[in-house]
């Protein structure tokens, strides 16, 4: 297998690598169980949460992983960081890098942020933790686990994703899973929240959620991000979406009694998912919050391991003699 | 080019069996786990002895790869199997098992492990075969073979077919 120095997306990962991480992500799910829950597997080693935009899951999540791994782990909100003192993004970048960390875990309103700093940045693994509308991978791969757990594997069957795909990384980042893996996407979404062209992706495009419900295995309902659409008119009203897109009941038996529900957070209740249908026994939202830690942790771990034979020597100015003498001498 | 083969099936077997008297006598009740994947193994055959003998058996199984001290030279390990102890630690009198004792590492990694899980009253340990090449201060109180291996030479329990363990030199030495 190709080792994973840095994770951008699933763009990046071949089937191999996707498989590797879901299934480590798997080993992972007991020590979130016990008693007492911590693994010696990153000790010694410094995991930054550089967080541009908010979030309380995913950064909590990437939080939890490293500190059950025993890295140590600090947190960086854009609120609270020298950017909004005029700060560049590569100055940030290059003094966190400068403390010798050995992951970055990034999310950032900008896509291809990541890429950006690891084309800068020596020495330090960096995980995409959301970039724009472009990718969020360990959110998939954290989905990926939980139909592993359910299904045993995604392979020939059908998710239907409805809701805001245009401005969703999620939906970006699985329709790359599933042409990798092997099962299809159904997209539901009125044409205000579709991205052009989408049918390249090979995905499976609906208008109208009912006519997509049947055959599909699982429907994953996106969150309808109303801070990201203040200044068009995507649609008429919350209460107008929730009467088309919203998964209610009605829906969900028309979907199959084996059909599963999906959501990566957070939900709005009554807007794209009917409260009903988010506290089902067919709801595996709180499972995919449980599995983001797992999978999470896998991907520290992934990172991190191997570093040695890698490592470059850093680029820095060698010490004097007399430094060095200087050294020897408090020894 | 040497006979690969230490120990035949037969010799396996009786080793098996002395290991599972020593064990019974210990107490009524055992608690045995396992160091995936030999020494599962080789805990299922030592239960399925001491379960005949009327002995009743706790057992569990662990994948150490998560507490190796070796992170930074080798990734995780593609093949993590879950660590498995369905039965409170805590208090209990617990027989690690493993197949092949050598550096003592995964050892000291398995007891990390196994202290993550609660505090037992005791932990000793069983090995079919004690190689020898210790590099910590651990020693097994219950020893199917031992034998001096040479430090460029891996030994190994194969269980395919009947049981035997072989001995075979490689190229380079690593652990």
């Amino acid at each position: 297998m190709r080792p994973l120095k840095h994770l951008f997306g699933i763009a990046d990962l071949d089937r191999e690598q996707i498989e590797y991480l879901v299934n480590l992500g798997d080993s992972f799910i007991d020590i979130n169980r016990r008693p007492l829950k911590k693994a010696p597997t990153l000790r010694g080693k410094t995991v930054i949460n550089l967080f541009f935009e908010n979030s309380t899951r995913t950064r909590t999540s990437f939080e939890l992983a490293g500190k059950r791994l025993s890295a140590d782990v600090i947190n960086i909100s854009a609120s609270t960081s020298a950017t909004k003192k005029g700060e560049t993004l590569l100055d940030t970048g290059q003094t966190l890098a400068a403390m010798q960390p050995h992951v970055l875990v990034i999310r950032h309103s900008l896509a291809g942020t990541c890429e950006f700093l690891a084309e800068h940045l020596e020495n330090t693994g960096i995980v995409n933790a959301g970039d724009g509308a472009h990718e969020h991978p360990t959110q998939i791969l954290t989905d990926l686990l939980t139909l592993k757990q359910t299904w045993g594997s995604p392979e020939g069957k059908v998710i239907t994703m409805v809701g805001d795909i245009a401005h969703s990384r999620v939906a970006r980042s699985h329709l790359l899973a599933a042409k990798k893996l092997g099962y299809t996407m159904r997209i539901v979404a009125p044409k205000t929240l579709l991205p052009s062209q989408i049918e390249r992706y090979g995905c499976e495009v609906y208008h109208d959620f009912d006519a997509a419900l049947p055959g599909s295995d699982a429907v994953y309902m996106l969150r309808v991000q109303t801070e990201r659409l203040t200044d068009n008119c995507a649609f008429p009203s919350l209460r107008e979406y929730h009467e088309a897109y919203g998964l209610n009941a009605k829906r969900m038996r028309a979907a199959g009694s084996d059909c599963i529900v999906m959501h990566p957070g957070p939900m709005n209740r009554g807007v794209e998912i009917a409260t009903d249908v988010a506290d089902s026994a067919k709801s595996h939202i709180l499972d995919q919050v449980e599995h983001g830690v797992a999978v999470r942790m896998a991907v520290l771990a992934a990172l991190c391991g191997g570093q040695a034979e890698e490592k470059k020597p850093a680029n820095r100015k060698q010490l004097s003699d007399e430094a060095m003498q200087a050294q020897r001498t408090l020894l | 080019m040497t006979e690969p083969i230490l120990y035949r099936p037969e010799a396996v077997e009786d080793a098996l069996d002395q290991m599972a008297e020593n064990i019974a006598v210990s107490e009524s009740e055992v608690c045995l786990v396992g160091i995936h994947s030999g020494g599962a193994d080789v805990a299922d055959a030592i239960q399925k002895r001491l379960e005949q003998k009327g002995v009743s058996v706790m057992r569990g199984n662990l994948d150490i790869s998560f507490y190796r001290d070796d992170l930074d030279t080798i990734a995780p390990h593609p093949l993590v199997r879950r660590s498995e102890l369905p039965f409170d630690v805590a208090g209990k009198s617990i027989w690690l098992v493993d197949d092949v004792l050598y550096s003592g590492r995964t050892i000291r990694a398995a007891m990390d492990e196994i202290f993550d899980y609660g505090r037992p009253a005791s932990i000793r340990l069983a090995v079919l075969v004690d190689r020898g090449g210790r590099q910590l201060p651990i020693a097994a109180e219950c020893v199917g073979f031992s034998h001096e291996a040479p430090a460029d030479c891996n030994v190994e329990l194969v269980t395919e077919g009947q049981w035997l363990i072989e001995q075979r030199q490689v190229k380079s030495c690593d652990h």
